[in-house]
């Protein structure tokens, strides 16, 4: 079987196939925001107006955390790691990913941590319902039996990402075609090599901060207990010591994907090729020294508070450099607007607003009155959905017909990019003036003035979720009805060695190594 | 392909549009009366020097990202209609510049630490909790507030009011739905009120906007936080972090009211409490107790042990057919009045009267089929923490 697939369920099972590989990821991820997304629109539905009509308040709380939990570490981190299996081996000239077996691995338990964490929803006490930042003691004392399953979950999703991350850091430094020097790589290959090093570093600490709570809540400790002479806040510092590069985890990889497509459809060359890679990896380091930003109202010392404002104030220099470089590549470009760009060009776009109010819940003394209210929720969803999942979508409308060898229906394209980027700002915007208004965030319910713009809210939410099944629908009728795509390249504009290999390209990638110049 | 071009043009400059409506709005706002429905949209000046700094910050930074945004976005926009193929235009091949990476790196740096300098004026002013008229010490249960006026021996706890009924649609929702409580906290105007903030269960957060003030309370934590308010009136606010299933269901309502109000006030308030305590002597008959249990239950336990009686099976036990309120009355004393540790059951003894445990622990023995015919009497509450 060394030339082909094997035949059946065992080509799925038993693959070390990086393309396999990262199309089970891809498939695996979309199901995730598919189910991720489900809870959102519970959580949207419930908030159309006030009062309580559809959940509870305790399984609206479960929504919330688990619509967190499945977005952030079931859709987002591993469709980039399917990104990744997919790409890397093809743009740095490699047969394979260096650990094919352990890329085995570390996609099959991801199904099994998901399972333990969503059994919850189907036992006696629910899901997690502590947020999916779950601070303690919420999330150990006063946690139902079922936070142990979550923890276990936990456990598995930080195993699998760190066995990806260590395949990646494997591949792109052992296995580069000759010429192929780093300051050569593609740019979605430095974002995830320095993703890779991020996750390698912050997964052991979110496994300790979860086996610290398995700890409190099994066998008697105190490490989050006052009563004990523990300490609550120390679990935020910990947790967010782990989630602040999370973040960074979660959008890096987009700004490669980016910095693909926009140079692509702009006929020229990334600006700045040099100053982006630096620009990341200065990004990278600053997000390991900013993490007390999400706590100004825990009653840091003034010295604290200053330092963590000064430097999350300076991840804006970084953030900015790289969007003006993508700009400055489209400026005097030779420009074209199909689907991938559209998505790329929205990128840009709205992560620059959600760029902004975060420099604006950068500042110390106004980021109390911002603090856990719906203009962090409008924050993160401005980088998250239309960061991440945005680029996403553009490097899988990009690639697609690299990777089927089928051409997608660019006017449907173009549709499902329209509703999608409508319904997503009706969605998010209005949620500014909410939380700028005094609405908290995780509210099951609401005071009767945030009533207009709730609705606006879910009436776009509704939108923006319909747009996601438009999208699978064209993902779908591309591989099964898809015309073939172009023989030499797909697109006018694009560089790379993915480029040089037939669409679909051949089992085992590059057998002979190219040549790069 | 030019009308697609203007839609996005439009949608991209929607928001600049709104944000700066937001602005104007807000500058009307000033004039009095707070905005809802759909002129709410922006972040209230409030009544506090911490709030109007906090809006002034805001506004700067607002204004600050609307103009470089109109700067970026205007390049970007430029460029999509100007350098388009469709129109012919051949690709530029430059792709680098070390001069402009070096100036789109030191212009931010700049902004930047024009914009430090007052963040860092107003954020020295927050923590500066010297100095205060008063104190007051706000402690956060799940789900609700309990405030004591340190060194004058009044406290109390303040919960929400809107029935469940209004919650559930049963009943039409009133003005203040969500907003409204037992028992506001009432300042007074121009002093200087420093707060104590604390939670005997999980962390909470008070937040009141137009106070400017926002604080964690976090258990085994006193954190502190100040405030002068300028003028009288009802300021409205919330529980900002996630305490559980009650989360959205403690408000906080604050009552600010000029010197001498708040004196007259305070004066009738020590007069109420050294009559409950009289009132603790005197011995109930099973109706009375039965009637004020029901009420003080639906109030203080119905939250997690439900109004049935039936809790909620794998978080909160329930107390029909249960061993506690079957079994001796000292236990059940001991864990209504102790708490108990390391669970949700909070120590409600300091939280309560004696009238109302007792209330409570009567109801809690003879309600729902739990036909115990016990009475037990505030007298018996008294003695209980007494001989602990």
């Amino acid at each position: 079987m060394a030339h082909g697939p094997e035949k059946g369920i065992g080509r799925w099972l038993f693959s070390t196939n990086h393309k396999d590989i990262g199309t089970m990821y891809l498939w695996f991820s979309f199901a995730m925001f598919l189910l991720g997304g489900s809870f959102a629109m519970i959580i949207r539905a419930e908030l159309f107006e006030p009062g309580m009509q559809l959940v509870k308040p305790e399984f609206f709380n479960q929504m919330t955390t688990m619509h967190g939990l499945v977005m952030v570490f079931g859709a987002i981190m591993p469709s980039f790691v399917g990104l990744a299996n997919w790409m890397i081996p093809l743009q740095i000239g490699a047969p394979d990913m260096a650990l094919p077996r352990m890329n085995n691995l570390s996609f099959w338990i991801l199904p099994f941590g998901f399972a333990l964490l969503a059994s919850t929803l189907f036992m006696e006490g629910g899901a997690p319902a502590f947020g999916w930042t779950f601070y303690a003691p919420l999330s150990t004392t006063y946690a139902p039996s079922t936070v142990n399953f979550f923890i276990f979950g936990v456990h598995i999703i930080g195993a699998s990402s760190i066995m990806g991350s260590i395949n990646i850091i494997a591949t792109v430094l052992n296995m580069r075609a000759p010429g192929m020097t780093m300051m050569k790589l593609p740019l979605f290959v430095w974002t995830w090599l320095i993703t890779a090093f991020l996750l390698v570093a912050v997964m052991p600490v979110l496994a300790g901060t979860v086996t610290m709570m398995l700890m409190d809540i099994n066998f008697g400790t105190s490490f989050f207990d006052a009563a004990g002479g523990g300490d609550p806040v120390l679990f935020q510092h910990v947790f967010w010591f782990f989630g602040h590069p999370e973040v960074y985890i979660i959008i890096l990889p987009a700004f490669g994907v980016v910095s693909a497509v926009i140079p692509t459809f702009s006929r020229k060359p990334l600006f700045g090729y040099s100053s982006m890679v630096y620009a990341t990896s200065a990004i990278a380091f600053l997000s390991f020294i900013v993490w007390a930003h999400h706590m100004f109202t825990v009653g840091m010392p003034l010295a604290g508070e200053l330092y963590f404002m000064y430097a999350t104030m300076l991840i804006a220099v970084p953030t900015g450099v790289k969007v003006f470089n993508w700009i400055t590549t489209m400026f005097r470009g030779s420009l074209t607007f199909e689907t991938p760009m559209l998505y790329a060009i929205a990128f840009i776009i709205l992560f620059t607003i959600g760029g902004f109010t975060g420099l604006m819940m950068a500042m110390a003394p106004v980021d109390i009155q911002y603090h856990d209210t719906y203009f962090i929720v409008s924050h993160f969803h401005y980088v998250m959905v239309a960061g991440a999942v945005f680029a996403m979508t553009s490097g899988i409308y990009y690639w697609l017909p690299k990777w089927t060898g089928k051409m997608y229906n660019e006017t449907m394209g173009k549709a499902q990019f329209w509703v999608s980027f409508i319904g997503f700002n009706i969605a998010f915007f209005p949620q500014h003036f909410l939380g700028l208004a005094g609405m908290p965030r995780r509210y099951a319910d609401y005071a009767l003035q945030f009533a207009e713009w709730n609705m606006v809210s879910s009436i776009g939410a509704f939108m923006y979720g319909a747009a996601q099944l438009f999208f699978l629908y064209n993902v779908i009728q591309t591989i099964v009805a898809g015309k073939p795509a172009p023989e030499e390249k797909t697109w006018e504009g694009a560089e790379g060695l993915e480029w040089t290999l037939s669409s679909p390209p051949p089992y085992h990638s590059f057998t002979t190594p190219p040549e790069v110049k | 392909m030019l009308s697609r071009l203007k839609r996005l043009v439009a949608y991209a400059l929607t928001p600049l549009l709104l944000l700066s409506f937001a602005g104007l709005s807000s500058a009307k706002e000033a004039s009095g009366g707070s905005p809802e429905g759909w002129g709410l949209l922006n972040l209230p000046i409030g009544v506090s020097s911490l709030s109007r700094n906090s809006y002034e910050l805001h506004m700067i930074l607002l204004w600050v990202c609307v103009g470089i945004g109109v700067v970026v976005f205007g390049i970007m926009f430029y460029s999509m209609i100007a350098h388009r193929k469709s129109k012919g235009h051949e690709p530029a091949t430059f792709h680098e510049s070390a001069k402009v990476e070096l100036l789109w790196t030191i212009i931010p740096v700049i902004i930047l630490i024009v914009l430090a300098a007052p963040a860092t004026t107003y954020l020295v002013e927050r923590y500066d909790t010297d100095e205060a008229d008063m104190d007051i010490k706000i402690t956060g249960y799940q789900w609700k507030w309990q405030y004591e006026y340190l060194g004058e021996g009044v406290q109390f706890m303040s919960e929400l009011t809107t029935p469940e009924s209004a919650i559930y649609g049963d009943t039409p929702k009133s003005e203040f739905y969500l907003s409204e409580v037992s028992e506001p906290l009432v300042l007074p105007v121009g002093k200087k009120i420093r707060f104590l903030v604390t939670s005997k269960d999980v962390i909470h957060s008070w937040w009141v906007i137009d106070l400017g003030v926002k604080k964690d309370a976090i258990p085994g934590f006193v954190n502190e936080t100040w405030v002068r308010i300028d003028e009288p009136g009802v300021y409205r606010g919330f529980c900002t972090e996630l305490c559980g299933k009650g989360h959205a269901f403690m408000p906080v309502v604050v009552n600010a009211v000029p010197e001498d109000e708040y004196n007259s006030w305070l004066a009738d308030k020590k007069v109420a409490v050294a009559a409950e305590r009289e009132l603790a002597k005197k011995v109930f008959t099973l109706d009375e107790l039965m009637a004020q249990g029901e009420e003080a239950y639906n109030r203080s336990c119905a939250a997690c042990h439900m109004a049935n009686g039936e809790g909620i099976p794998g978080a909160f036990p329930a107390l029909k057919d249960s061993s506690v309120a079957l079994g001796s009355v000292k236990t059940h004393l001991d864990v209504v009045v102790n708490g108990v540790a390391g669970t949700g059951m909070q120590a409600f003894g300091g939280q309560l009267s004696e009238v109302d445990l007792a209330a409570i622990i009567t109801y809690e023995r003879n309600a729902w089929g739990n036909d115990t015919k016990d009475i037990v009497q505030p007298v018996d509450v008294l003695k209980f923490k007494q001989g602990q």
